[in-house]
């Protein structure tokens, strides 16, 4: 167990200074940060005066040397925008992404798993037919469509629910803050967080229904129903514990990719998290934000496969963790 | 809509708890919505529509543009020339910064000072001498020459609070300090004259801005005593979200979506023709055939200016043959855009290229209105004269940096005068490019003149405006003639609001509403 965290934080730091290299080797390809701390009318030697002071005339090499130099020391640099470290920004704006993927995991798993063993034990049956064909939709609809439809649907014609934004949020330990305890806070949550669940609903259920069918035909099952079980224990506690194996590798490689996914959905609903920092920090070649931002994201996939491995292990005791780690 | 209300006059209430007195009966609170926010509390760290929006919210010019484009008292009562080089500014009496400390003349004289310094601002401020202090309420601008830009230049000094931003700041640094990518005292803290104090501001989320009850201005009709101003980048998010009731104001809205405000019962679409020209240069360093005349009159000729803004536009701009807009000192009525595909041929065959050429063409894609769009239609219209166009388009981020190497024979510029006057298009956009006047910085066509910029220089020190008028005016003519470069259109400028909020009375074809005098009705 130890061996494997050990061998787990060394893939990491790999993984992390990968990143760190490619990040900071396409910044010179994202344009010039200047233009966008500038107006129009500033003179190119006025510019390049600046350039020089910010350091970013500088060799590449020695640029890096610099970056790694303060990173060490965990300082990733200075958003241009923001005025502060960029990886204070960036941890300022994590709770709303993760309270957004965390909202549309809860989605996810409350509707695929019910859905999913519903389609393989009643593989005929007209629900059946109806939940495939909404998942076939589902994977083929791009998730801004999904975003900008239900924010017609729901907010413009019914007035149900607001447009776009977070809610109020209240405190909770550590001054954290979330607007998961808050109406006004839920309100705003739904429509993102079923955006968001969209992309990754349809596969779950095909998922679970799929490795559901499997399991149902193994002889242990036939063997439970023979024995006369009820069928719910059947079905809920024998056969499902053997599907949701796979389930969770996957999941835990698809939450990484929510992650990246909130990108999209945030910049619809103009949610105040990571993504659309992002996304705003490459139209403002805001550089070590967004450097800051692929290192970040990066340690949340390598903290998230490690956890699913661990998870894997209690489920699954034939599985020794030393071995998966390699 | 219900749930708005219930909001703001919960908000209402206790404003009103806080304030007191001060707030009357029809206080009102704006829900704004603007595609960004600004980057900076600092009026001086960038010149930028987002920097001179803030700015007239918190701090207040000595003197402003009005809807019809003529001057308008604001912190300096009256003004007179004294000289050819001076110009004697009085103050209003009274006046306190949200510090309550008073404006008076060294406040005037700190500002332009810091400005003369500003990386931005220096290019508008750089006629200016000094600013010579008579007494509290009295000083006067000198500019080193005869300079007839003075006032349109005044535009640009919004006092700030000279004692509030002196010493030090927690950090040990200046508070003055005026850094671009500084954690700065000046960028986070502000103390102006203006109508509303910023309470709260998360960059990129919300500003939150409150009405300054010591503001000087008690004639303004204003009832707005809270705005929240929410940057909210997608188009139609923004525009769903002014539908759905979340926002009562927002700006810009796309052109696909006027049709759904202005049809819709409680919604207000307000257009207003903006200065900003959009055009293409053409570079006779990297063409030959660019360097002949006919050539140039033949790409005008085939381009339809029209055409583009109705089809392209949906009508949401105006067609141009020239640089300025209607209302400069040099716009002339009778310089029409051209389009005539015949005589563009024939053009095309007296220079030798009948047979056409191919050209490579550049333009952004996310800095104007439906540039890629309108980039794609005039490379398609050249087609029909034979010049075949490889077209590249970048988002802006990256556009500049091509444009700065002019890496392609055509590319797209838009323009947008910061004097409000027609020598600044030229000086910038078809002046012969020279590094040490920064003459010609975006003059990707290398187009050059000597003529045309004697002109210009003649307009730059010439006081009377008849005759300056003359000159700009023959300089238009001049670039028309010659087909310098391509004129497409002035982009429009569009709001949408709730019918409740009076917005036509404050907006102006700057893009700088005047928030504190916009009435919101019961």
């Amino acid at each position: 167990m130890l061996l494997f965290l050990m061998r787990r934080l060394m893939q990491g730091l790999i993984v992390m200074f990968v990143i760190s290299i490619i990040s900071f080797s396409i910044q010179d390809n994202l344009g010039d940060p200047l233009r966008e701390l500038v107006g129009m009318s500033v003179s190119e030697a006025e510019r390049d005066a600046l350039r020089d002071e910010m350091g970013l005339n500088d060799p590449f090499l020695t640029q890096y040397a610099r970056f790694m130099g303060n990173a060490l020391q965990g300082d990733l640099g200075q958003s241009y925008f923001f005025k502060e470290p960029a990886l204070d920004v960036i941890l300022a704006k994590m709770p709303a992404t993760l309270e957004l993927v965390f909202a549309a995991s809860l989605i996810i798993i409350l509707i695929s798993i019910p859905a999913g063993v519903y389609c393989a034990i009643k593989p005929d049956s007209w629900l059946t037919k109806l939940i495939l064909g909404f998942s076939i939709l589902g994977i083929s609809v791009p998730v801004f469509l999904t975003a900008i439809f239900s924010i017609y649907f729901f907010s413009i014609e019914l007035g149900w629910l607001p447009s776009y934004g977070r809610g109020d949020v209240v405190p909770v330990f550590g001054g954290l803050e979330t607007s998961l305890f808050t109406r006004d806070g839920l309100s705003h949550l739904i429509l993102p967080a079923i955006s968001l669940a969209s992309i990754m609903l349809p596969l779950f259920i095909r998922l679970i229904r799929s490795e559901m069918s499997e399991v149902l035909h193994t002889e242990y099952v036939k063997f439970a129903r023979a024995k006369g079980l009820k069928k719910a224990r059947i079905y809920f506690l024998h056969a499902l514990k053997n599907t949701m194996l796979p389930v969770i590798t996957v999941g835990g490689v698809q939450i990484g990719t929510m992650v990246a996914y909130t990108i999209l959905t945030e910049t619809v609903f103009q949610w105040p998290g990571m993504g659309f920092l992002f996304l705003e920090a490459v139209n403002r070649v805001d550089t070590p934000l967004i450097v800051a931002y692929l290192i970040v994201v990066g340690a949340i996939f390598v903290v998230v496969n490690t956890l699913v491995d661990l998870l894997y292990g209690l489920i699954n005791p034939t599985v020794r963790l030393a071995r998966s780690g390699q | 809509m219900k749930k708005t209300m219930k909001l703001s006059i919960k908000r209402l209430a206790g404003a009103a708890l806080a304030a007191s007195l001060a707030v009357g009966a029809q206080a009102a609170t704006l829900k704004m919505a603007y595609d960004s926010d600004p980057v900076s509390l600092d009026p001086h760290e960038q010149l930028s529509g987002a920097t001179l929006q803030l700015s007239h919210l918190v701090f207040d010019p000595i003197i402003r543009w009005d809807q019809n484009h003529q001057f308008e008292a604001r912190l300096a009562e009256k003004w007179e020339r004294v000289d050819e080089k001076t110009v004697r500014f009085t103050l209003r009496e009274g006046v306190k910064f949200h510090s309550g400390n008073p404006l008076t003349s060294a406040d005037v004289k700190w500002t332009v000072d810091r400005l003369i310094d500003s990386p931005d601002f220096k290019a508008i401020f750089e006629p200016f001498a000094e600013v010579k202090v008579i007494d509290d309420r009295t000083f006067d601008l000198v500019t080193k020459e005869a300079f007839p830009l003075l006032l349109n230049s005044a535009t640009y000094i919004f006092p700030m609070d000279s004692k509030f931003y002196s010493g030090l700041d927690a950090k040990g640094q200046e508070k003055a300090l005026l850094k671009k990518h500084g954690d700065t005292y000046a960028s986070k803290n502000a103390s102006g004259t203006g109508p509303f104090i910023v309470t709260e501001r998360q960059q990129g989320v919300r500003v939150e801005f409150e009405r300054f009850d010591g503001y000087w201005d008690k004639k303004s009709p204003g009832n707005v005593d809270e705005i929240i101003l929410t940057p909210i980048k997608e188009g139609p998010t923004r525009v769903a979200a002014l539908l759905a009731g979340d926002v009562d104001f927002i700006y810009p809205v796309p052109p696909n979506d006027h049709d759904r405000i202005r049809k819709s019962g409680n919604l207000d679409l307000i257009t207003l023709s903006e200065s900003r020209i959009i055009s293409f240069q053409l570079n006779q360093e990297r063409v030959e055939a660019f360097k002949d005349a006919r050539v140039r009159q033949a790409i005008n000729y085939a381009i339809n200016n029209e055409g583009i803004v109705k089809k392209i536009m949906k009508g949401f701009a105006t067609p141009a043959g020239q640089q300025s807009p209607e209302g400069y000192v040099g716009y002339v009525d009778d310089l029409k855009p051209r389009y005539d595909l015949k005589k563009a041929k024939q053009l095309m065959k007296e220079a030798g290229y009948e047979d056409g050429f191919s050209i490579t063409m550049m333009a952004p894609n996310n800095r104007y209105v439906n540039d890629a769009k309108v980039a794609q239609a005039v490379a398609s219209m050249l087609a029909r004269i034979n010049i075949k166009v490889d077209l590249k388009t970048l988002p802006k981020a990256q556009y500049w940096p091509e444009f700065d190497e002019r890496s392609a024979d055509m590319m797209m510029i838009g323009w947008r005068s910061d004097t409000e006057d027609s020598a600044n298009f030229t000086e910038y956009l078809t002046a012969c490019a020279d590094s040490v006047s920064g003459w010609g910085q975006y003059n990707s066509g290398n187009y050059c003149n000597e003529a045309i910029d004697v002109l210009v220089k003649k307009a730059g020190s010439e006081t009377d405006p008849a005759a300056r008028a003359q000159l700009l005016r023959d300089v238009e003519r001049k670039l028309y003639a010659e087909a310098a470069f391509v004129p497409l259109h002035w982009q429009n400028l569009a709001w949408g609001v709730s019918k409740n909020v009076a917005a036509a009375e404050v907006v102006n074809t700057m893009n700088f509403p005047y928030l504190g005098d916009l009435v919101i009705k019961e």
